[in-house]
């Protein structure tokens, strides 16, 4: 995306110089505009690029504005996915409506932040951040989202989110997120979010949890403990033998305890056996937040089976 | 008084400011608004970030990216050949005194001359035609360090190399009280840590200095004491104190000695360099790496009681983490050793209070300072005297509160109103908050917030006390005085007092006793600058006691001025008329005329001052009567706590405080409001942590203010009127002592609802978490 670049523009004198702002209003000429200023930077909600230009981190030569572009602010259907636009907000996820249709996301997205942040923030921003804290993070894990990143001359490729988040692909210069596809599953899904405050806070932990009825699977991500959402793929597979899919998706309590116990320990697992065979203990705060994990974990997928 | 009658009270009052048809509230007891209330509301207020001059430069510092370092030079070359820099100025650039301070030592420097000893110690300043080009400029300075090792932790200071020439131990005070083998029958201990809040004023702080032609210079401040910030100014400028003027801007509030002199200092120097208007706007990363915090404190308690829970002795270590310099370390730790076993009646005490020069930021004046530390501590203290003996923790507290003539472990006898039983007695007997079962139609707030973790299976309510004490006005001999002019010309009163409006309502309170003693609706408080007589710092409640004093004598003489002559035409004393609303009466109904027709187109004038009783500072065994009055307040706080993420939120806390007078309703409230919720953040959230001495998290995302989702449902349940004969209107301070209860109240709910210690502050999760490991 080109966003680090522009802290190589940094000025000495005479900041007062007009800045470049480009507003596209459709995704390919965001795109051509990227090609035709390198240096710039392109901006959506600006809830997290604003804070590195206020804080000195960043100075950039040039910004190309996404806001004006109308395709990538709302959402459509598409053969059972939908196509979530990059420029949805958070407060335009967190409704009813949305809710609907992805409880996860529509519950991150409500869980993001002070209403000041969700009418800005977007969820394309949210991924090209990737911040450890970012909750639409794990929901889009959990969901196996795919995103779709537009590139010059009309190109477009698909990228799952996992991948870009792992950094096993990275964007291009030139590229931007133009769409996320996710599955539409017609299931419970529950995000849930630890902050230490009842105020709006960032996450210190939290866990996004679907169910697949179709493939009688159960996909959970946990957010914040890690540069990058966790996948506890065992876990899942172990508790999703467990439930009863036909009969109301009925599970045994202890299943739960267990589920909570297994996600947190794959997350945050002991450290290496010392060279006589003991395991050096966790440090206090690590077994918090071991302990928080599982009960998050636990009342997620409480909430979804019940 | 009845419950229903205090609710009424508490709930009734800033109700009645809002009918529309109603007067103008005017004089003591009425809620005038602010009148500066609408224009800060639209924005249009002007704060120091908003001042402008003709051709003024912008300043940056340069500071210190080490807490502990050797410098062993400063290149500032490269700085100075910079297009648009027009001065760097360090240590070499400072005329007058290298060092100064705000407490009676001076030991800090302007600039860092050979040692760093905290991170974001001010080492250069820079002017420049634009904010990024001094930003730019400062960061071009080279500074070679040699890193040294830093003391972070306030127990190695007494062992450690000392960090500065004055040695490591700032101030301590070994307390003795009564006989040392004393014991009772039973034996309570515990070790209690309190975090580093910092004071995190929203408004940003900035400054703008103006040279003079005469060789001075004139800093607009958001000071809140422009005389000692003054001095300290024209000390390190090496001019008279008559060549330099500080013109206090609007304060968007403070609650601390809000203004880091890190910038203030430089910015008048580098005007005087260059010769042109210099002005700075602190980022908020500034903000936090410059002004002074909250003391992080380490305390250490053992209490000896009797079996039905009085107690007998209590022996304590109370240690202060100064940071790298004193600036009021002293006072706070005379307020921590002097309240360190609170409210209570302890005939037998032994108190070692130390405060010690760490490589952590410096910490200094936050209201409440001291008290509020061992208030967390003696607290707790009380709660586990109560389970140690299987005791209500409202009825052991009962036991030991202290009343009027009682003597404080430093010999002092409360000679003010102490009303601590019926305080404690009325937000004990208030009715508890409903439980979220009784009230299933309303949206339960879980611990976590909206959309966050909480299960009600896993919530537990606590219940818990805080009693908290402070002492109003400077303590230990310091010259508490305060004068003030009124004048009246063509029925509108002006007042003119160097007390500074932090929003605390000083200002609102003047026009207030004004109206009241003369009967002048219309009463203006003109702006603060030095060319006044000194006021003294806004802090410790010392404005409505000595500039109130000082504001009322003068309006009483300006009223005698004006019935003087109508006393003598009638033949009677002046006492025997009366002014309300403009209108002159005498006693019989026979005189009868307004205020405009008595003065006659004269303009009257009138200055006083007003002076306390002097005090005295602790003597080697921490004996003395040091304090000019103290003030009381009592909370209960009702906690809901998840008891498996250790999450908590406080549902509501109910506060009875001792005020002595009420003379705004409305502001008195709010101020008792934002003192809890002060308090909350200590107690949950606020903590500016500094591992290894570096400042982390500089922003308010990292450093986590109480939102209002945040702010529990505060129920002001009493307000005790009991007038202290020796303050002016018999009425007390009112903000800082919330902030010194609520911390320790929210402790002992979430104690109560745990079982866990909870002996640190702010809460961790972890330490309220009731199952597991």
């Amino acid at each position: 995306m080109g966003q680090r670049e522009g802290a190589v523009g940094l000025t000495t004198h005479a900041p007062q110089a007009a800045q470049a702002v480009t507003l596209p209003t459709t995704l390919d000429e965001a795109v051509a505009a990227l090609a035709a200023m390198p240096a710039a930077v392109p901006v959506a909600g600006g809830t997290d690029l604003m804070a590195a230009v206020n804080s000195g981190q960043l100075r950039p030569a040039a910004l190309v504005g996404l806001g004006r572009i109308s395709e990538i602010r709302g959402w459509q259907y598409q053969d059972g996915h939908a196509l979530l636009g990059a420029g949805l907000t958070h407060a335009r996820m967190g409704r009813p409506d949305f809710a609907a249709l992805i409880p996860a996301l529509a519950a991150a997205a409500r869980a993001a932040g002070p209403p000041q942040i969700r009418n800005a923030g977007t969820l394309g921003g949210n991924i090209a951040s990737a911040a450890p804290t970012g909750d639409a993070l794990p929901v889009l894990a959990a969901l196996e989202a795919t995103l779709i990143i537009a590139g010059p001359d009309g190109a477009r490729r698909e990228v799952p989110v996992s991948h870009l988040l792992a950094g096993m692909e990275m964007l291009r210069a030139g590229e931007l997120i133009g769409y996320v596809r996710v599955p539409l599953l017609h299931a419970p899904q529950v995000f849930l979010k630890a902050t230490g405050r009842t105020g709006p806070g960032r996450a210190t932990a939290s866990v996004a949890l679907v169910l697949d009825p179709a493939r009688r699977g159960v996909r959970c991500a946990v957010g914040a403990i890690a540069p990058m959402p966790l996948r506890p793929l065992e876990a899942e597979q172990w508790v999703a033998s467990l439930i009863d899919w036909d009969n109301g998706r009925a599970i045994v309590p202890e299943a739960l305890h267990g589920f909570g116990e297994y996600v947190a320990a794959a997350c945050i697992p002991d450290e290496a056996p010392a060279e006589d065979g003991t395991v050096p203990p966790l440090p206090p705060a690590v077994l918090h937040l071991r302990r928080t994990v599982a009960a998050l974990a636990r009342r997620a997928l409480g909430r979804a089976l019940s | 008084m009845s419950n229903d009658a205090a609710t009424a009270e508490a709930e009734g009052t800033p109700e009645t400011a809002a009918p529309v048809p109603e007067p103008i509230p005017h004089g003591l007891g009425a809620s005038l608004p602010p009148a500066d209330a609408r224009a800060k509301t639209e924005g249009t207020f002007p704060y120091a970030a908003d001042l402008w001059a003709e051709g003024l430069l912008w300043a940056a510092v340069l500071r210190s990216p080490h807490p502990h370092a050797r410098i062993v030079s400063i290149d500032t070359t490269h700085a100075r050949e910079m297009p648009g820099v027009r001065a760097v100025i360090t240590h070499e650039d400072v005329p007058g005194a290298p060092l100064h301070g705000r407490g009676a030592r001076a030991d800090r420097p302007v600039f860092a001359s050979e040692v760093v000893r905290h991170h974001g110690e001010p080492l250069a300043a820079v002017a420049a035609d634009h904010p990024d080009t001094a930003r730019m400029a400062a960061a071009a300075v080279i500074v070679e360090y040699e890193v040294l090792d830093p003391v972070t932790d306030p127990e190695q200071a007494f062992e450690a190399e000392p960090l500065h020439p004055d040695g490591n131990l700032i101030r301590h005070i070994p307390l003795r009280h009564g006989d040392p083998e004393a014991a009772g029958e039973i034996v309570v201990e515990g070790l209690y840590r309190i975090g580093r809040q910092d004071p995190a004023p929203i408004g940003a702080e900035a400054g703008l200095a103006v040279p003079r032609p005469d060789g001075g210079v004139e800093l607009y401040l958001a000071s809140t004491d422009p005389h000692g910030d003054r001095d300290i100014a024209a000390a390190c400028y090496g001019l008279s104190p008559e060549q330099v003027k500080i013109v206090v801007t609007g304060v968007p509030g403070a609650t601390a000695d809000r203004e880091d002199q890190g910038f203030q200092l430089p910015l008048g120097l580098l005007a005087l360099k260059t010769g042109c208007p210099v002005k700075l706007t602190a980022t908020r990363e500034e903000s936090f790496l410059g002004h002074t915090h909250r003391h992080p404190t380490l305390l250490r308690y053992r209490h000896h009681a009797d079996a039905e829970g009085r107690v007998v002795k209590v022996e304590a270590q109370i240690l202060l983490d100064a940071g790298a310099y004193a600036d009021t370390s002293s006072d706070a730790l005379a307020a921590a050793v002097a309240f360190a076993c609170g409210p209570y009646v302890v005939p037998n005490a032994f108190i070692e209070g130390w405060a010690v020069r760490t490589n952590n930021p410096p910490s200094g004046h936050v209201r409440g300072e001291g008290a509020m530390q061992v208030c967390a501590a003696y607290e707790a203290q009380m709660d586990k005297i109560a389970k140690k003996l299987g005791l209500d923790p409202a009825e052991v507290r009962l036991r030991n509160v202290m009343a009027t003539g009682d003597v404080l472990p430093t010999g002092q006898t409360v000679t003010c109103p102490a009303p601590v039983a019926e305080l404690l007695q009325a937000v004990r007997d208030f009715p508890l908050p409903a439980l979220p079962k009784d009230t299933p139609e309303d949206e339960w707030l879980l611990p976590g917030g909206p959309e966050g973790a909480g299960e009600p299976g896993a919530v537990r309510r606590g219940v818990g006390y805080g009693i908290g004490m402070v002492h109003m006005l400077g303590a230990e001999g310091a010259d508490e005085v305060s004068t003030a002019t009124v004048k009246v010309q063509d029925g509108v009163a002006t007042v003119l007092c160097a007390a500074v409006e932090t929003g605390q309502g000083f200002t609102t309170l003047a026009r207030q006793i004004v109206q009241e003693t003369l009967g002048v609706d219309e009463v203006h408080v003109a702006p603060v600058d030095t060319d006044q007589p000194p006021a003294g710092a806004g802090c410790r409640g010392r404005h409505t006691w000595v500039s109130g004093g000082a504001v009322e004598r003068a309006a009483k003489m300006v009223r005698t001025q004006l019935l003087q002559p109508l006393a003598h035409q009638f033949g009677m004393s002046t006492e025997l008329l009366q002014i309300a609303d403009g209108k002159i009466t005498s006693y019989d109904g026979v005189l009868s005329t307004t205020v405009a027709e008595a003065l006659d187109g004269k303009e009257l004038w009138a200055t006083a001052q007003c002076r306390p009783h002097p005090t005295e500072p602790l003597d080697e065994a921490g004996q003395g009567d040091a304090f000019v009055g103290m003030a009381f307040c009592a909370i209960r706080a009702v906690v809901d706590v998840d008891i498996e993420i250790g999450s908590v939120r406080v549902v509501e806390l109910a506060v009875a405080q001792d005020v002595g007078r009420v003379l705004n309703p409305a502001q008195l409230t709010a101020r008792i409001e934002a003192g809890v919720t002060q308090g909350v953040g200590i107690a949950l959230t606020e903590n500016l942590r500094t591992p290894r001495g570096l400042v982390r998290h500089p922003d308010l995302t990292g450093y986590a203010l109480p939102t209002a989702l945040d702010t529990p449902d505060i129920r002001i349940v009493k307000l005790v009127e009991e007038r202290d004969v020796v303050a002016p209107f018999g009425a007390k301070a009112v903000s800082a002592v919330p902030v010194v209860a609520s911390p320790a109240a929210v402790a002992s709910a979430v104690r109560a609802a745990t079982g866990r210690p909870v002996n640190r502050l702010p809460i961790r999760p972890q330490a309220a978490v009731a199952t597991g490991t």
